[in-house]
């Protein structure tokens, strides 16, 4: 079949485009501007070339904030990915109970990430949250406001309550579109459940995979509101995330010269890491 | 525009951001590109070959300002060399 090719159809992406570059491009190239600027106030700004990249680039507070950043993330993807698929693996497939387990899993991605916070700041509390009190009364040290590990642990957990919702959801959605000739040709062949799960479900929920990788890495890397609430990034800045050293030298020392280059570094880092997440599980197809 | 700030180096470099879009959009209306697998481990079309070009040549810059004490010039002409590179054998 000849495909027919119509450059026209371009100029129906123009409204979007138009609003791309009203809320997106034009504050990005604002902050490039920003970026390599002494500002003081709108009539007196230095030119400063790269000095801020430098100082921004050789600042110790942004190495440990990106190795805390890439460790978190990591261990999010980790936790969130293999749990989301268990989850809508073993979710029920009609019925009541399957109306009732998809609302209940939509129910923490409908919290606000403040309230999250809240929750689990309390939650975790040794003197009035259930779950401080348990464990403290269970004989385990727990105080996530002065243990760097017991601090790690609360946020991580209360990441993975807060989003692996999401990534079940999406697995599960991808197993629904599964054809059940499949299954019948699997049940023929006698295929193991390892089998069926390697071979059928994983290869066909690669998409809603990608989706969910993606997601859960760029909201991970820019994770503010959650931990902000629940540990101030501390104790000490142990749990002290990228987009809160930002925000402290945006907002608190309104350093916008530095800040803005670190939000381009920030930004860089980002685009690179959901750029080769992309690529790599897309053209995995490809080559096949 | 004065909320933008700008500066004469910036305004260069999107507006050479700008031609290189233009200039690649005239290119693919004259000769369509075809994907094509090059030094890059994964086949690319034009666009993409731009893309990676500009993302390496951003962290050049990124490495030579944030490790060197080398002039930026050198990141740019090494980015100028990788973005040929990649876009003529990538």
């Amino acid at each position: 079949m000849n495909k027919i090719v119509n450059n026209k159809a371009w100029w129906l992406v123009l409204p979007v485009f138009l609003l791309v570059a009203f809320s997106a491009i034009l504050p990005m190239m604002t902050v490039v501007n920003y970026s390599v600027q002494d500002i003081f106030d709108q009539s007196t700004r230095f030119f400063v070339g790269t000095d801020w990249y430098k100082q921004v680039l050789r600042d110790p507070r942004l190495h440990d904030s990106l190795g805390r950043q890439f460790i978190f993330s990591a261990c999010v993807l980790l936790i969130e990915i293999p749990l989301g698929i268990a989850i809508a693996l073993t979710m029920p497939t009609k019925g009541r109970w399957a109306s009732f387990c998809l609302i209940v899993m939509a129910i923490p991605l409908l919290i606000p990430w403040n309230v999250v916070g809240t929750i689990w700041q309390i939650f975790g509390r040794a003197d009035i949250g259930l779950l401080g009190w348990t464990l403290n009364k269970l004989g385990l040290s727990y105080n996530y406001a002065s243990n760097t590990m017991d601090a790690w642990v609360t946020v991580l957990v209360m990441d993975v309550w807060h989003w692996t919702s999401l990534v079940a959801l999406l697995c599960y959605s991808g197993l629904r579109a599964i054809p059940d000739v499949y299954y019948q040709a699997a049940r023929i062949d006698r295929a193991s459940s390892w089998a069926v799960f390697r071979y059928i479900q994983l290869p066909k929920m690669k998409s809603v995979l990608l989706i969910a990788v993606m997601l859960r890495f760029m909201d991970s890397f820019m994770i503010y509101t959650e931990p902000f609430v629940l540990t101030g990034g501390g104790p000490g800045n142990a749990t002290t995330f990228l987009s809160q050293t930002l925000t402290k030298m945006a907002v608190g020392q309104f350093d916008l010269g530095p800040a803005a280059a670190f939000s381009l570094v920030y930004f860089l880092i980002i685009l690179l890491v959901s750029w080769v997440f992309y690529t790599a599980m897309t053209h995995s197809d490809k080559n096949r | 525009m004065d909320w933008m700030a700008w500066t004469l180096p910036t305004a260069a470099f999107f507006g050479s951001i700008a031609l290189v879009l233009v200039s690649m959009t005239v290119w693919e209306l004259r000769s369509p590109c075809v994907e094509r697998k090059g030094f890059l481990p994964i086949s690319t079309t034009r666009g993409d070959r731009l893309f990676i070009g500009l993302l390496g040549s951003a962290y050049f810059h990124l490495l030579v300002v944030g490790v060197t004490d080398w002039s930026t010039w050198i990141a740019s002409v090494l980015s100028l060399v990788w973005l040929f590179a990649v876009m003529r054998w990538g």
